[in-house]
Protein backbone atom coordinates (compact mmCIF):
# COMPACT_ATOMS: atom_id res chain seq x y z
CA UNK A 1 0.00 0.00 0.00
CA UNK A 2 1.02 3.61 -0.50
CA UNK A 3 2.26 4.50 2.95
CA UNK A 4 1.90 8.23 2.90
CA UNK A 5 -0.87 9.57 5.10
CA UNK A 6 -0.84 12.71 2.98
CA UNK A 7 -2.71 11.05 0.15
CA UNK A 8 -5.80 10.21 2.20
CA UNK A 9 -9.26 11.19 1.02
CA UNK A 10 -11.15 13.81 3.02
CA UNK A 11 -13.89 11.48 4.30
CA UNK A 12 -11.29 9.03 5.53
CA UNK A 13 -9.42 11.60 7.60
CA UNK A 14 -9.58 10.93 11.33
CA UNK A 15 -11.83 13.41 13.12
CA UNK A 16 -10.63 15.73 15.88
CA UNK A 17 -12.67 13.63 18.30
CA UNK A 18 -10.95 10.41 17.25
CA UNK A 19 -7.52 12.03 17.48
CA UNK A 20 -8.29 13.49 20.91
CA UNK A 21 -9.44 10.12 22.24
CA UNK A 22 -6.38 8.37 20.84
CA UNK A 23 -4.04 10.95 22.36
CA UNK A 24 -5.76 10.58 25.74
CA UNK A 25 -5.16 6.82 25.70
CA UNK A 26 -1.59 7.32 24.52
CA UNK A 27 -0.88 9.44 27.60
CA UNK A 28 -1.35 6.34 29.80
CA UNK A 29 1.77 4.64 28.50
CA UNK A 30 5.50 5.25 28.49
CA UNK A 31 5.42 5.21 24.69
CA UNK A 32 2.54 6.30 22.44
CA UNK A 33 2.65 3.01 20.57
CA UNK A 34 1.35 1.38 23.76
CA UNK A 35 -2.09 2.68 22.83
CA UNK A 36 -2.19 0.93 19.45
CA UNK A 37 -4.99 -1.47 20.38
CA UNK A 38 -7.10 1.20 22.03
CA UNK A 39 -6.55 3.47 19.04
CA UNK A 40 -7.74 0.80 16.63
CA UNK A 41 -10.82 0.22 18.80
CA UNK A 42 -11.56 3.94 18.96
CA UNK A 43 -11.54 4.28 15.19
CA UNK A 44 -13.56 1.10 14.89
CA UNK A 45 -16.14 2.50 17.30
CA UNK A 46 -16.84 5.33 14.83
CA UNK A 47 -16.31 3.54 11.53
CA UNK A 48 -17.14 -0.14 12.29
CA UNK A 49 -13.87 -1.40 10.81
CA UNK A 50 -10.26 -0.33 10.24
CA UNK A 51 -9.47 0.55 6.65
CA UNK A 52 -5.98 0.99 5.21
CA UNK A 53 -6.50 4.77 5.32
CA UNK A 54 -7.43 4.65 9.02
CA UNK A 55 -4.51 2.38 9.71
CA UNK A 56 -1.99 4.72 8.07
CA UNK A 57 -3.21 7.71 10.07
CA UNK A 58 -3.26 5.88 13.40
CA UNK A 59 0.24 4.61 12.72
CA UNK A 60 1.47 8.13 12.05
CA UNK A 61 -0.17 9.45 15.25
CA UNK A 62 1.49 6.76 17.33
CA UNK A 63 4.92 6.78 15.73
CA UNK A 64 4.62 3.30 14.27
CA UNK A 65 5.00 2.02 10.73
CA UNK A 66 1.71 0.98 9.06
CA UNK A 67 3.12 -2.53 8.67
CA UNK A 68 3.84 -2.81 12.38
CA UNK A 69 0.36 -1.55 13.23
CA UNK A 70 -1.22 -3.91 10.70
CA UNK A 71 0.63 -6.75 12.41
CA UNK A 72 -1.10 -5.72 15.62
CA UNK A 73 -4.50 -5.14 13.99
CA UNK A 74 -4.57 -8.55 12.34
CA UNK A 75 -3.52 -10.35 15.53
CA UNK A 76 -6.60 -9.53 17.57
CA UNK A 77 -10.01 -11.20 17.14
CA UNK A 78 -12.06 -8.07 17.68
CA UNK A 79 -10.27 -5.72 15.28
CA UNK A 80 -11.89 -5.88 11.85
CA UNK A 81 -9.74 -5.17 8.82
CA UNK A 82 -12.70 -5.76 6.52
CA UNK A 83 -16.07 -4.02 6.49
CA UNK A 84 -18.66 -5.47 8.88
CA UNK A 85 -22.37 -4.84 9.24
CA UNK A 86 -23.93 -2.30 11.59
CA UNK A 87 -24.18 -5.03 14.21
CA UNK A 88 -21.71 -7.85 14.80
CA UNK A 89 -23.01 -11.14 16.20
CA UNK A 90 -20.38 -13.13 18.06
CA UNK A 91 -21.44 -16.73 18.60
CA UNK A 92 -19.41 -18.68 21.18
CA UNK A 93 -18.24 -22.08 19.94
CA UNK A 94 -16.03 -23.16 22.85
CA UNK A 95 -16.49 -26.34 24.84
CA UNK A 96 -19.37 -25.65 27.26
CA UNK A 97 -21.47 -23.80 24.65
CA UNK A 98 -20.65 -26.57 22.15
CA UNK A 99 -21.95 -29.18 24.61
CA UNK A 100 -25.13 -27.22 25.25
CA UNK A 101 -26.22 -26.34 21.73
CA UNK A 102 -23.97 -23.69 20.16
CA UNK A 103 -24.36 -25.35 16.76
CA UNK A 104 -28.15 -25.03 16.99
CA UNK A 105 -27.81 -21.35 17.88
CA UNK A 106 -25.60 -20.78 14.86
CA UNK A 107 -28.03 -22.66 12.60
CA UNK A 108 -30.92 -20.70 14.08
CA UNK A 109 -29.21 -17.41 13.27
CA UNK A 110 -28.25 -18.54 9.77
CA UNK A 111 -31.83 -19.56 9.07
CA UNK A 112 -33.26 -16.24 10.19
CA UNK A 113 -30.65 -14.02 8.56
CA UNK A 114 -29.64 -16.09 5.56
CA UNK A 115 -25.92 -15.78 6.29
CA UNK A 116 -23.20 -18.17 7.39
CA UNK A 117 -20.14 -17.57 9.55
CA UNK A 118 -18.05 -14.67 8.30
CA UNK A 119 -20.87 -13.29 6.17
CA UNK A 120 -22.88 -10.06 6.27
CA UNK A 121 -26.58 -9.65 5.44
CA UNK A 122 -27.34 -7.92 2.15
CA UNK A 123 -28.80 -4.88 3.88
CA UNK A 124 -25.56 -4.55 5.85
CA UNK A 125 -27.34 -4.92 9.19
CA UNK A 126 -25.64 -8.02 10.64
CA UNK A 127 -22.31 -9.82 10.38
CA UNK A 128 -22.08 -13.29 11.95
CA UNK A 129 -18.77 -14.39 13.45
CA UNK A 130 -17.65 -17.22 15.71
CA UNK A 131 -15.91 -16.28 18.96
CA UNK A 132 -14.06 -18.17 21.67
CA UNK A 133 -15.25 -18.59 25.25
CA UNK A 134 -17.16 -15.50 26.42
CA UNK A 135 -16.86 -16.34 30.10
CA UNK A 136 -20.53 -17.06 30.86
CA UNK A 137 -20.40 -20.86 30.64
CA UNK A 138 -22.96 -21.41 33.38
CA UNK A 139 -25.51 -19.89 30.99
CA UNK A 140 -24.44 -21.68 27.83
CA UNK A 141 -25.08 -21.32 24.95
CA UNK A 142 -24.05 -17.71 24.82
CA UNK A 143 -23.66 -15.04 22.15
CA UNK A 144 -23.09 -11.31 21.88
CA UNK A 145 -24.72 -8.78 19.58
CA UNK A 146 -22.33 -5.81 19.69
CA UNK A 147 -21.79 -5.23 23.41
CA UNK A 148 -24.92 -7.01 24.64
CA UNK A 149 -24.50 -10.52 26.04
CA UNK A 150 -27.34 -12.97 25.39
CA UNK A 151 -27.28 -16.14 27.41
CA UNK A 152 -29.23 -19.40 27.62
CA UNK A 153 -29.98 -18.71 23.97
CA UNK A 154 -32.86 -20.77 22.56
CA UNK A 155 -35.28 -20.53 19.63
CA UNK A 156 -37.59 -18.22 21.58
CA UNK A 157 -34.78 -15.79 22.35
CA UNK A 158 -33.60 -15.85 18.75
CA UNK A 159 -37.16 -15.00 17.68
CA UNK A 160 -37.13 -12.02 20.00
CA UNK A 161 -33.65 -10.78 19.11
CA UNK A 162 -34.27 -11.04 15.39
CA UNK A 163 -38.00 -10.36 15.38
CA UNK A 164 -37.88 -7.97 12.44
CA UNK A 165 -36.09 -10.58 10.38
CA UNK A 166 -38.64 -13.37 10.06
CA UNK B 1 -16.52 -13.86 57.72
CA UNK B 2 -16.83 -17.04 55.68
CA UNK B 3 -17.35 -15.72 52.16
CA UNK B 4 -15.27 -12.56 51.94
CA UNK B 5 -15.08 -12.43 48.14
CA UNK B 6 -18.81 -12.57 47.50
CA UNK B 7 -20.24 -11.00 50.66
CA UNK B 8 -21.29 -7.87 48.81
CA UNK B 9 -22.95 -9.78 45.97
CA UNK B 10 -26.68 -9.90 46.63
CA UNK B 11 -29.41 -11.12 44.26
CA UNK B 12 -31.62 -8.10 44.97
CA UNK B 13 -29.17 -5.62 43.47
CA UNK B 14 -27.20 -5.43 40.22
CA UNK B 15 -23.88 -4.69 41.92
CA UNK B 16 -22.35 -3.24 45.08
CA UNK B 17 -22.05 0.54 44.92
CA UNK B 18 -19.32 2.46 46.73
CA UNK B 19 -21.69 3.01 49.67
CA UNK B 20 -22.57 -0.69 49.76
CA UNK B 21 -18.84 -1.47 49.70
CA UNK B 22 -17.96 0.93 52.51
CA UNK B 23 -20.76 -0.45 54.70
CA UNK B 24 -19.06 -3.84 54.99
CA UNK B 25 -15.59 -2.56 55.83
CA UNK B 26 -14.57 -1.50 52.36
CA UNK B 27 -11.19 0.29 52.08
CA UNK B 28 -10.38 -0.49 55.75
CA UNK B 29 -7.72 -2.91 54.52
CA UNK B 30 -6.18 -0.20 52.38
CA UNK B 31 -6.31 2.32 55.22
CA UNK B 32 -4.50 -0.10 57.52
CA UNK B 33 -1.88 -0.85 54.88
CA UNK B 34 -0.92 2.69 53.89
CA UNK B 35 -1.33 4.40 57.27
CA UNK B 36 -0.08 1.74 59.70
CA UNK B 37 2.26 -0.50 57.72
CA UNK B 38 5.14 -0.13 55.34
CA UNK B 39 5.27 -1.90 51.99
CA UNK B 40 7.48 -4.76 53.18
CA UNK B 41 5.15 -5.40 56.11
CA UNK B 42 2.25 -5.70 53.66
CA UNK B 43 4.30 -8.18 51.65
CA UNK B 44 5.01 -10.20 54.78
CA UNK B 45 1.32 -10.25 55.71
CA UNK B 46 0.42 -11.65 52.32
CA UNK B 47 3.26 -14.17 52.53
CA UNK B 48 2.04 -15.26 55.97
CA UNK B 49 -1.49 -15.71 54.66
CA UNK B 50 -0.34 -18.39 52.24
CA UNK B 51 -2.35 -16.85 49.41
CA UNK B 52 -1.66 -18.61 46.11
CA UNK B 53 -2.43 -17.28 42.65
CA UNK B 54 -6.01 -17.84 41.54
CA UNK B 55 -5.39 -17.50 37.80
CA UNK B 56 -4.47 -21.12 37.26
CA UNK B 57 -0.82 -21.54 38.24
CA UNK B 58 -1.23 -21.37 42.03
CA UNK B 59 2.11 -19.69 42.67
CA UNK B 60 2.48 -18.22 46.19
CA UNK B 61 1.64 -14.54 45.82
CA UNK B 62 3.90 -13.20 48.57
CA UNK B 63 6.84 -15.06 47.07
CA UNK B 64 6.08 -13.72 43.60
CA UNK B 65 6.12 -10.18 44.99
CA UNK B 66 9.38 -10.73 46.88
CA UNK B 67 11.43 -10.71 43.69
CA UNK B 68 10.54 -7.08 42.95
CA UNK B 69 13.48 -4.82 43.83
CA UNK B 70 12.58 -2.68 46.83
CA UNK B 71 14.25 -0.04 48.95
CA UNK B 72 16.11 3.19 48.29
CA UNK B 73 18.17 1.91 45.37
CA UNK B 74 15.24 0.28 43.60
CA UNK B 75 13.86 1.73 40.36
CA UNK B 76 11.11 4.28 41.00
CA UNK B 77 9.03 3.20 38.01
CA UNK B 78 7.33 -0.09 38.82
CA UNK B 79 4.04 -1.56 37.64
CA UNK B 80 1.23 -3.61 39.14
CA UNK B 81 -0.90 -5.28 36.49
CA UNK B 82 -4.13 -7.19 36.98
CA UNK B 83 -4.75 -10.03 34.56
CA UNK B 84 -8.46 -9.67 33.85
CA UNK B 85 -8.22 -11.43 30.51
CA UNK B 86 -10.43 -14.33 31.61
CA UNK B 87 -10.66 -16.51 28.50
CA UNK B 88 -9.89 -20.03 29.67
CA UNK B 89 -12.86 -22.00 28.28
CA UNK B 90 -15.16 -23.06 31.07
CA UNK B 91 -14.09 -20.16 33.29
CA UNK B 92 -16.46 -17.41 34.37
CA UNK B 93 -15.46 -16.42 37.89
CA UNK B 94 -13.55 -13.16 37.45
CA UNK B 95 -16.46 -11.72 35.48
CA UNK B 96 -18.72 -12.09 38.52
CA UNK B 97 -16.22 -10.35 40.82
CA UNK B 98 -15.71 -7.41 38.47
CA UNK B 99 -19.34 -6.89 37.48
CA UNK B 100 -20.84 -7.26 40.93
CA UNK B 101 -18.24 -5.79 43.33
CA UNK B 102 -15.82 -3.63 41.34
CA UNK B 103 -14.48 -1.72 44.37
CA UNK B 104 -13.14 -4.93 45.87
CA UNK B 105 -10.80 -5.30 42.93
CA UNK B 106 -9.86 -1.60 43.01
CA UNK B 107 -8.98 -1.74 46.71
CA UNK B 108 -6.98 -4.93 46.16
CA UNK B 109 -5.04 -3.30 43.34
CA UNK B 110 -4.05 -0.32 45.49
CA UNK B 111 -2.91 -2.63 48.31
CA UNK B 112 -0.89 -4.82 45.94
CA UNK B 113 0.62 -1.77 44.28
CA UNK B 114 1.59 -0.35 47.67
CA UNK B 115 3.20 -3.65 48.61
CA UNK B 116 5.64 -3.41 45.72
CA UNK B 117 5.70 0.45 45.61
CA UNK B 118 4.33 0.46 42.07
CA UNK B 119 4.10 3.91 40.49
CA UNK B 120 1.23 2.92 38.21
CA UNK B 121 -1.24 0.06 37.88
CA UNK B 122 -3.19 -1.32 34.94
CA UNK B 123 -6.19 -3.56 34.68
CA UNK B 124 -5.82 -5.64 31.52
CA UNK B 125 -9.47 -6.44 30.86
CA UNK B 126 -10.70 -8.63 28.03
CA UNK B 127 -12.53 -6.54 25.48
CA UNK B 128 -15.73 -8.61 25.50
CA UNK B 129 -16.41 -7.77 29.18
CA UNK B 130 -18.20 -4.49 28.43
CA UNK B 131 -20.21 -4.41 31.64
CA UNK B 132 -17.08 -4.99 33.74
CA UNK B 133 -15.38 -2.14 31.87
CA UNK B 134 -18.28 0.19 32.62
CA UNK B 135 -18.42 -0.70 36.31
CA UNK B 136 -14.66 -0.65 36.84
CA UNK B 137 -14.30 2.72 35.08
CA UNK B 138 -16.93 4.19 37.37
CA UNK B 139 -15.38 2.61 40.46
CA UNK B 140 -11.92 3.93 39.55
CA UNK B 141 -13.32 7.46 39.15
CA UNK B 142 -15.04 7.16 42.54
CA UNK B 143 -11.82 5.93 44.13
CA UNK B 144 -9.91 8.95 42.79
CA UNK B 145 -12.64 11.23 44.19
CA UNK B 146 -12.30 9.71 47.63
CA UNK B 147 -8.52 9.95 47.68
CA UNK B 148 -7.92 6.21 47.44
CA UNK B 149 -6.04 6.83 44.17
CA UNK B 150 -3.87 9.64 42.88
CA UNK B 151 -1.43 11.68 44.92
CA UNK B 152 -0.84 11.02 48.63
CA UNK B 153 -3.36 8.27 49.15
CA UNK B 154 -5.26 8.72 52.43
CA UNK B 155 -2.73 11.34 53.43
CA UNK B 156 0.26 9.00 53.09
CA UNK B 157 3.37 9.55 51.00
CA UNK B 158 2.20 6.93 48.51
CA UNK B 159 0.76 7.91 45.11
CA UNK B 160 -0.69 5.67 42.40
CA UNK B 161 -2.27 6.06 38.98
CA UNK B 162 -4.65 3.29 37.87
CA UNK B 163 -5.53 2.77 34.21
CA UNK B 164 -8.11 0.47 32.67
CA UNK B 165 -6.95 -1.15 29.42
CA UNK B 166 -9.50 -3.11 27.44
CA UNK B 167 -8.15 -5.71 25.08
CA UNK B 168 -9.32 -6.87 21.65
CA UNK B 169 -9.52 -10.65 21.96
CA UNK B 170 -6.96 -13.53 21.85
CA UNK B 171 -6.60 -16.08 24.62
CA UNK B 172 -2.80 -15.86 24.67
CA UNK B 173 -3.10 -12.39 26.23
CA UNK B 174 -3.81 -14.24 29.47
CA UNK B 175 -0.21 -15.48 29.48
CA UNK B 176 1.64 -13.07 31.75
CA UNK B 177 4.44 -12.04 29.39
CA UNK B 178 2.23 -12.02 26.29
CA UNK B 179 -0.07 -9.74 28.27
CA UNK B 180 2.81 -7.34 28.86
CA UNK B 181 3.58 -7.26 25.14
CA UNK B 182 -0.07 -6.59 24.43
CA UNK B 183 -0.11 -3.81 27.02
CA UNK B 184 2.85 -2.31 25.16
CA UNK B 185 0.66 -2.22 22.06
CA UNK B 186 2.30 -5.14 20.27
CA UNK B 187 1.27 -8.61 19.08
CA UNK B 188 0.75 -10.79 22.13
CA UNK B 189 3.68 -13.15 21.70
CA UNK B 190 5.08 -14.39 25.03
CA UNK B 191 8.59 -13.51 26.17
CA UNK B 192 11.45 -15.71 27.24
CA UNK B 193 11.94 -15.98 31.01
CA UNK B 194 14.40 -15.05 32.52
CA UNK B 195 14.33 -12.11 32.81
CA UNK B 196 11.18 -12.42 34.93
CA UNK B 197 8.65 -9.60 34.92
CA UNK B 198 9.53 -8.72 38.53
CA UNK B 199 12.90 -7.57 37.26
CA UNK B 200 12.08 -6.60 33.67
CA UNK B 201 8.40 -6.47 32.78
CA UNK B 202 6.22 -3.75 31.30
CA UNK B 203 8.47 -1.39 29.32
CA UNK B 204 11.39 -3.25 30.94
CA UNK B 205 10.45 -2.06 34.44
CA UNK B 206 9.80 -4.25 37.51
CA UNK B 207 6.25 -5.56 37.13
CA UNK B 208 3.88 -7.86 38.98
CA UNK B 209 1.00 -9.54 37.13
CA UNK B 210 -1.73 -11.02 39.34
CA UNK B 211 -5.14 -12.55 38.59
CA UNK B 212 -8.39 -10.74 39.48
CA UNK B 213 -9.48 -13.25 42.12
CA UNK B 214 -6.02 -13.25 43.73
CA UNK B 215 -6.10 -9.46 44.06
CA UNK B 216 -9.68 -9.50 45.41
CA UNK B 217 -8.40 -11.43 48.44
CA UNK B 218 -5.98 -8.67 49.47
CA UNK B 219 -8.43 -6.25 51.19
CA UNK B 220 -9.68 -9.06 53.40
CA UNK B 221 -6.24 -10.43 54.27
CA UNK B 222 -5.19 -6.95 55.35
CA UNK B 223 -8.47 -6.30 57.17
CA UNK B 224 -8.95 -9.60 59.00
CA UNK B 225 -5.33 -10.79 59.11
CA UNK B 226 -3.35 -13.72 57.67
CA UNK B 227 -4.35 -16.17 60.42
CA UNK B 228 -8.04 -15.69 59.64
CA UNK B 229 -7.29 -16.45 55.99
CA UNK B 230 -5.41 -19.62 56.87
CA UNK B 231 -8.34 -20.93 58.88
CA UNK B 232 -10.77 -20.56 56.00
CA UNK B 233 -9.33 -23.43 54.01
CA UNK B 234 -10.26 -27.03 54.85
CA UNK B 235 -7.43 -28.69 52.97
CA UNK B 236 -3.78 -27.90 52.41
CA UNK B 237 -4.45 -24.46 50.94
CA UNK B 238 -5.69 -21.33 52.68
CA UNK B 239 -8.63 -19.07 52.05
CA UNK B 240 -11.71 -19.51 49.95
CA UNK B 241 -12.00 -20.03 46.23
CA UNK B 242 -14.61 -19.35 43.59
CA UNK B 243 -15.46 -22.81 42.31
CA UNK B 244 -17.75 -23.41 39.36
CA UNK B 245 -19.30 -26.01 37.11
CA UNK B 246 -20.65 -25.91 33.57
CA UNK B 247 -21.99 -28.61 31.29
CA UNK B 248 -24.94 -30.91 31.86
CA UNK B 249 -25.38 -30.32 35.57
CA UNK B 250 -28.71 -29.23 37.01
CA UNK B 251 -27.49 -25.87 38.33
CA UNK B 252 -24.38 -24.60 36.54
CA UNK B 253 -22.87 -21.68 38.40
CA UNK B 254 -20.07 -20.33 40.56
CA UNK B 255 -19.85 -20.53 44.37
CA UNK B 256 -17.38 -19.27 46.97
CA UNK B 257 -16.29 -22.22 49.09
CA UNK B 258 -13.34 -23.13 51.31
CA UNK B 259 -10.19 -24.22 49.50
CA UNK B 260 -10.12 -28.00 49.80
CA UNK B 261 -13.84 -28.58 49.24
CA UNK B 262 -14.23 -31.93 47.48
CA UNK B 263 -15.25 -32.26 43.86
CA UNK B 264 -18.23 -34.33 44.98
CA UNK B 265 -19.53 -31.56 47.23
CA UNK B 266 -19.26 -28.94 44.48
CA UNK B 267 -20.92 -31.22 41.95
CA UNK B 268 -23.70 -32.68 44.10
CA UNK B 269 -24.49 -30.04 46.70
CA UNK B 270 -23.99 -26.88 44.69
CA UNK B 271 -24.33 -27.83 41.03
CA UNK B 272 -27.27 -30.11 41.85
CA UNK B 273 -25.74 -33.20 40.32
CA UNK B 274 -26.14 -34.35 36.73
CA UNK B 275 -29.25 -33.49 34.73
CA UNK B 276 -31.87 -36.24 34.57
CA UNK B 277 -30.91 -38.89 32.07
CA UNK B 278 -27.20 -38.00 32.14
CA UNK B 279 -24.36 -39.67 34.01
CA UNK B 280 -20.95 -38.29 34.90
CA UNK B 281 -18.19 -39.59 32.68
CA UNK B 282 -15.39 -37.20 33.62
CA UNK B 283 -14.47 -33.60 34.26
CA UNK B 284 -11.78 -31.01 33.65
CA UNK B 285 -11.33 -29.55 37.14
CA UNK B 286 -9.96 -26.15 36.21
CA UNK B 287 -10.88 -25.20 32.67
CA UNK B 288 -9.92 -26.40 29.21
CA UNK B 289 -6.19 -26.78 29.81
CA UNK B 290 -6.40 -29.29 32.67
CA UNK B 291 -6.27 -33.10 32.63
CA UNK B 292 -9.48 -35.13 32.83
CA UNK B 293 -10.45 -36.64 36.15
CA UNK B 294 -13.05 -39.42 36.34
CA UNK B 295 -15.74 -40.54 38.84
CA UNK B 296 -13.16 -42.37 41.00
CA UNK B 297 -11.74 -38.90 41.82
CA UNK B 298 -14.95 -37.40 43.17
CA UNK B 299 -13.70 -37.34 46.76
CA UNK B 300 -10.48 -35.53 45.92
CA UNK B 301 -10.17 -32.11 47.57
CA UNK B 302 -10.05 -29.10 45.28
CA UNK B 303 -6.72 -27.69 46.32
CA UNK B 304 -3.58 -27.36 44.26
CA UNK B 305 -1.64 -30.30 45.71
CA UNK B 306 -4.49 -32.81 45.95
CA UNK B 307 -5.60 -32.29 42.35
CA UNK B 308 -1.98 -32.46 41.20
CA UNK B 309 -1.54 -35.75 43.05
CA UNK B 310 -4.63 -37.07 41.23
CA UNK B 311 -2.90 -36.29 37.93
CA UNK B 312 -4.48 -32.98 36.96
CA UNK B 313 -4.32 -29.25 37.80
CA UNK B 314 -6.75 -27.20 39.83
CA UNK B 315 -6.29 -24.36 37.36
CA UNK B 316 -9.09 -21.81 37.61
CA UNK B 317 -11.30 -24.09 39.73
CA UNK B 318 -14.22 -23.88 37.32
CA UNK B 319 -15.01 -27.43 36.23
CA UNK B 320 -16.18 -28.55 32.82
CA UNK B 321 -18.36 -31.64 33.17
CA UNK B 322 -18.30 -34.44 30.59
CA UNK B 323 -21.57 -36.36 30.53
CA UNK B 324 -22.16 -39.83 29.10
CA UNK B 325 -24.04 -38.52 26.02
CA UNK B 326 -21.10 -36.37 24.88
CA UNK B 327 -18.31 -37.99 22.93
CA UNK B 328 -14.96 -37.38 24.65
CA UNK B 329 -13.15 -37.47 21.30
CA UNK B 330 -15.37 -34.75 19.88
CA UNK B 331 -14.95 -32.75 23.07
CA UNK B 332 -11.17 -32.98 22.75
CA UNK B 333 -11.51 -31.96 19.09
CA UNK B 334 -13.45 -28.84 20.11
CA UNK B 335 -10.81 -28.02 22.72
CA UNK B 336 -7.98 -28.63 20.25
CA UNK B 337 -9.62 -26.37 17.67
CA UNK B 338 -9.74 -23.65 20.32
CA UNK B 339 -6.08 -23.98 21.26
CA UNK B 340 -4.98 -24.30 17.66
CA UNK B 341 -6.68 -21.11 16.52
CA UNK B 342 -5.50 -19.21 19.61
CA UNK B 343 -1.85 -20.12 19.17
CA UNK B 344 0.15 -16.93 18.74
CA UNK B 345 2.21 -18.62 16.03
CA UNK B 346 5.60 -17.90 17.52
CA UNK B 347 7.04 -21.36 18.10
CA UNK B 348 6.95 -24.34 15.80
CA UNK B 349 5.64 -27.12 18.04
CA UNK B 350 2.53 -25.09 18.94
CA UNK B 351 1.92 -23.35 15.62
CA UNK B 352 2.35 -26.47 13.52
CA UNK B 353 1.62 -29.20 16.06
CA UNK B 354 -1.81 -28.04 17.21
CA UNK B 355 -3.40 -27.87 13.73
CA UNK B 356 -1.94 -31.30 13.09
CA UNK B 357 -3.66 -32.63 16.23
CA UNK B 358 -6.93 -31.11 14.96
CA UNK B 359 -6.54 -32.83 11.58
CA UNK B 360 -5.73 -36.17 13.22
CA UNK B 361 -8.80 -35.95 15.48
CA UNK B 362 -11.09 -34.79 12.66
CA UNK B 363 -9.88 -37.59 10.38
CA UNK B 364 -10.46 -40.09 13.16
CA UNK B 365 -14.02 -38.87 13.65
CA UNK B 366 -14.65 -38.86 9.89
CA UNK B 367 -13.67 -42.52 9.63
CA UNK B 368 -10.33 -41.81 7.96
CA UNK B 369 -8.18 -42.61 11.01
CA UNK B 370 -5.44 -45.22 11.04
CA UNK B 371 -4.49 -47.31 14.10
CA UNK B 372 -1.07 -45.65 14.31
CA UNK B 373 -2.79 -42.24 14.64
CA UNK B 374 -3.40 -42.91 18.33
CA UNK B 375 0.33 -43.39 18.87
CA UNK B 376 0.95 -40.27 16.82
CA UNK B 377 -1.43 -38.29 19.03
CA UNK B 378 0.32 -39.60 22.10
CA UNK B 379 3.67 -38.57 20.64
CA UNK B 380 2.27 -35.07 20.06
CA UNK B 381 1.46 -34.80 23.74
CA UNK B 382 5.19 -35.11 24.39
CA UNK B 383 6.40 -32.99 21.48
CA UNK B 384 4.06 -30.20 22.57
CA UNK B 385 4.58 -30.91 26.26
CA UNK B 386 6.23 -28.85 28.99
CA UNK B 387 9.79 -27.83 28.23
CA UNK B 388 9.56 -27.92 24.45
CA UNK B 389 7.46 -24.85 23.70
CA UNK B 390 7.90 -21.13 24.27
CA UNK B 391 4.98 -20.88 26.68
CA UNK B 392 2.38 -23.05 28.38
CA UNK B 393 -0.42 -22.82 25.77
CA UNK B 394 0.48 -25.99 23.87
CA UNK B 395 1.32 -28.03 26.99
CA UNK B 396 -2.05 -26.93 28.36
CA UNK B 397 -3.73 -28.06 25.16
CA UNK B 398 -2.14 -31.46 25.56
CA UNK B 399 -3.58 -32.01 29.04
CA UNK B 400 -7.14 -32.88 27.97
CA UNK B 401 -5.78 -34.92 25.03
CA UNK B 402 -3.32 -37.02 27.00
CA UNK B 403 -5.82 -37.71 29.77
CA UNK B 404 -8.59 -38.54 27.28
CA UNK B 405 -6.27 -41.07 25.62
CA UNK B 406 -5.66 -42.52 29.08
CA UNK B 407 -9.24 -42.67 30.38
CA UNK B 408 -11.33 -42.87 27.20
CA UNK B 409 -9.11 -44.90 24.89
CA UNK B 410 -11.99 -47.14 23.83
CA UNK B 411 -13.87 -44.09 22.52
CA UNK B 412 -10.93 -43.28 20.27
CA UNK B 413 -10.63 -46.90 19.16
CA UNK B 414 -14.35 -47.07 18.35
CA UNK B 415 -13.76 -44.60 15.53
CA UNK B 416 -11.18 -46.91 14.01
CA UNK B 417 -13.58 -49.84 13.77
CA UNK B 418 -16.82 -47.88 13.22
CA UNK B 419 -16.43 -44.95 10.83
CA UNK B 420 -19.86 -43.54 11.82
CA UNK B 421 -19.53 -40.63 14.30
CA UNK B 422 -21.01 -41.67 17.66
CA UNK B 423 -21.19 -38.35 19.45
CA UNK B 424 -23.10 -35.44 20.83
CA UNK B 425 -24.48 -33.11 18.19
Amino acid sequence: MNNSAATIAEESRLSEQEIAEINEEASHYEQKSGASIEALKIVQKYRRWVSDDSLKQIAELLGMSPEELDGVATFYNLIYRQPVGRKVILCCDSVSCWMLGANDVQDGISQRLGIGLGETTEDDEYTLLPIVCLGACDHAPVMMVDDVLHHDVDEKQLDKIFENRK
Amino acid sequence: MQTPLTKNIKPERDFATLDNYLETGGYDGLRKAVTEMDSLQVQQTVKDSGLKGRGGAGFPTGMKWSFVPMGEDAPTTKYFVVNADEMEPGTFKDRVLMEKDPHQLVEGIIIGSYAIRASAAYIFLRGEYFLSAERLSAAIAEAYDKGYLGKNILGSDYSLELYLHTSAGRYICGEETALLNSLEGKRANPRAKPPFPQVSGLWGKPTIVNNVETVCNLPHILHYGPDWFAELGVGADNGTKLFGASGRVKKPGVWELPMGTTIREILDEHAGGMQDGYKLRGLLPGGASTDFLVPEHLDVAMDFDAIAAAGSRMGTGTMIILDDHTCPVQMVLNLSQFFSQESCGWCTPCRDGLPWVVVLLQDLIDGKGRPEDLDLLLRQTRTLGPGTTFCALAPGAMEPLQSALKYFREDFEKYLSQPVAAGAQ
